[in-house]
């Protein structure tokens, strides 16, 4: 058979579509679970890395349900929301992309509005996942998971608060393409933890949030960390997304502060902490159970 | 029965051996005289951006590896099946199949290493090196003889990769493999990481001077 013919080109390029379309077909749909459970399980260890406790893949599962009590929604003006969906199938960056980074920069002076286009967001109103950590001394953390803008593509984050709904007690952050040395510091142990030990509100109970101060922020600064040099649009980006994100929750995390001042009840444990840095409970007891 | 044995030997004679002269040339020139990066300069661009760290440039050989040997045997085989007009298109059928079952495999397996070279196992379809086998050598040619070129091939392009990456990781960031390599005390007396090393300027500044190593050694290699 001539090879070269128009019958035999099209029989062969037929041919050949259909067997590399199955082909491929047949490996996504086998390989899916996999993958599937490489995302969860990231996800998951980020998520308890923003509380200090380093967990490998395999075990991440069972440190997760182990360590992460309850799951709640948060719902546009900051309130618990009552409905079926889990936090863990929240998919915040999907939420960001479709439509609600457009609402933020719509409404960036006008909170009420903000939050009342939140509201509506979606089938029944945006979902704003919070996890509840708590530690094996009883300590509770709340982590938030956060999304934003770097230079090049999307950067996201989980950030701990402390159950004062006001002190920072951890925070991770990661990106798709940020620039290697520059941007994607952020991802690194150095840009974060400084993080830890923060303040959302100052001494007048307003929301400040934790900002990342270019050229380093001074001694002492409650509400700053140290930028990134040569990687502002990604530092910046960051300050915006920890602002924008705990300013969702900051009437959940206030109502948090009033019922902490009337238990008053982590006031026992003080003294022995104070003098371990604020995330080295977990971790210690985690070591001593290995 | 002596005929016999005489026989078989002749038959053997007659046969090419696996590794014949002519067959380890085809795995070792391209490590050096012909070596695909520093002597073709194809490939150059993921050479460029995958070698910050030794495990990505590794895991990016590997996989080159594979696709080029996976690509190469099954065009080798078709070879006097594929019609001519449409050899450029069938080629690329193959390879991007290729690539895009490495990169699920990968995804599946070894997911924070498949994150860290994220698009760049996509782009192995565009690797010149992969289009550039399959066309000068495997649709010419045996299999076998098409899988030793293969091999030498990403060897060759492997090779580069990883001796790049070991001075930028080892440079730019004190470790190997991501192992901290520097001690601390180096720091502590001043020293520190090369940041330039991280970016994509330094790594072709590596290759030339890889370059410029190559032909001081290889003479033929200078033009005149």
């Amino acid at each position: 058979m001539d090879i070269n013919s128009n019958k035999y080109t099209f029989i062969f390029s037929t041919v050949m579509v259909v067997v590399v379309g199955s082909l491929l077909a047949i490996a996504a749909v086998g390989l899916k679970p996999f993958q599937a459970e490489n995302v969860k399980r990231e996800k998951m260890q980020n998520i308890l890395s923003s509380v200090g406790i380093t967990v490998s893949a395999e075990e991440a599962s069972d440190k997760f349900n182990q360590y992460i009590t309850d799951q709640i929604i948060i719902n546009g003006n900051g309130e618990v929301k009552e409905t079926e969906i889990k936090a863990f199938d929240v998919d915040v960056l999907k939420d960001y992309k479709s439509g609600m980074s457009n609402i933020y920069s719509a409404n960036k002076d006008d909170e009420a509005a903000m939050r009342k286009e939140l509201m509506s967001f979606g089938k029944d109103g945006a979902n704003f996942p919070l996890f509840v950590y708590s530690g094996d001394d009883g300590s509770k953390k709340y982590i938030v998971p956060m999304v934003g803008k770097g230079l090049w593509g999307p950067i996201w984050g989980y950030i701990a608060i402390n159950s004062d709904g006001n002190t920072v007690a951890g925070a991770t952050f990661d990106h798709k393409t940020e620039t290697p040395g520059l941007g994607a510091e952020i991802k690194e142990n150095w840009f974060s933890a400084p993080f830890v030990g923060k303040t959302l509100f100052d001494e007048n109970g307003n929301y400040v949030s934790v900002s990342v101060v270019k050229g380093g922020a001074p001694e002492g600064d409650m509400h700053g960390v140290d930028a990134i040099s040569g990687g502002t649009i990604t530092s910046n980006g960051v300050s915006e997304m920890v602002y924008r994100t705990l300013k969702i929750y900051e009437p959940y995390f206030k109502s948090l502060n009033k019922s902490e001042v009337k238990v008053e009840e982590p006031e026992v444990e003080m003294p022995v902490s104070d003098s371990l840095p604020a995330d080295s409970l977990p971790v210690d007891t985690l070591n001593n159970q290995i | 029965m002596s005929t016999a044995v005489a026989e078989e030997v002749k038959e053997e004679v007659k046969k090419e051996p696996l590794f014949s002269k002519k067959n380890k040339k085809l795995i070792t020139d391209p490590l050096d005289d012909s070596n695909p990066i520093t002597v073709q300069v194809l490939g150059i661009c993921s050479a460029l951006a995958i070698t910050v760290q030794v495990k990505q440039a590794v895991v990016m050989s590997l996989s080159v590896l594979v696709v080029l040997i996976g690509s190469t045997f099954i065009t080798s085989v078709l070879r006097n099946m594929i019609p001519s007009r449409v050899r450029i298109i069938v080629q690329l059928v193959i390879v991007a199949a290729m690539v895009i079952l490495v990169d699920q495999v990968l995804k599946a397996f070894v997911y924070d290493v498949s994150k860290q070279l994220s698009v760049f196992v996509g782009l192995i379809i565009t690797n010149c090196i992969i289009m550039g086998r399959i066309e000068a050598f495997s649709l010419a040619n045996k299999p076998w003889p098409s899988f030793l070129d293969a091999v030498g091939n990403a060897a060759g392009y492997g090779l580069i990769l990883i001796v790049v990456a070991f001075f930028r990781e080892l440079l730019g960031s004190g470790k190997l493999w991501g192992f901290q390599l520097i001690p601390q005390s180096f720091y502590d007396m001043g020293y520190s990481n090369n940041g330039l090393m991280i970016l994509p300027p330094m790594a072709l500044i590596v290759v030339g001077v890889y370059i410029w190593v190559q032909r001081s050694k290889n003479t033929k290699l200078i033009e005149a």
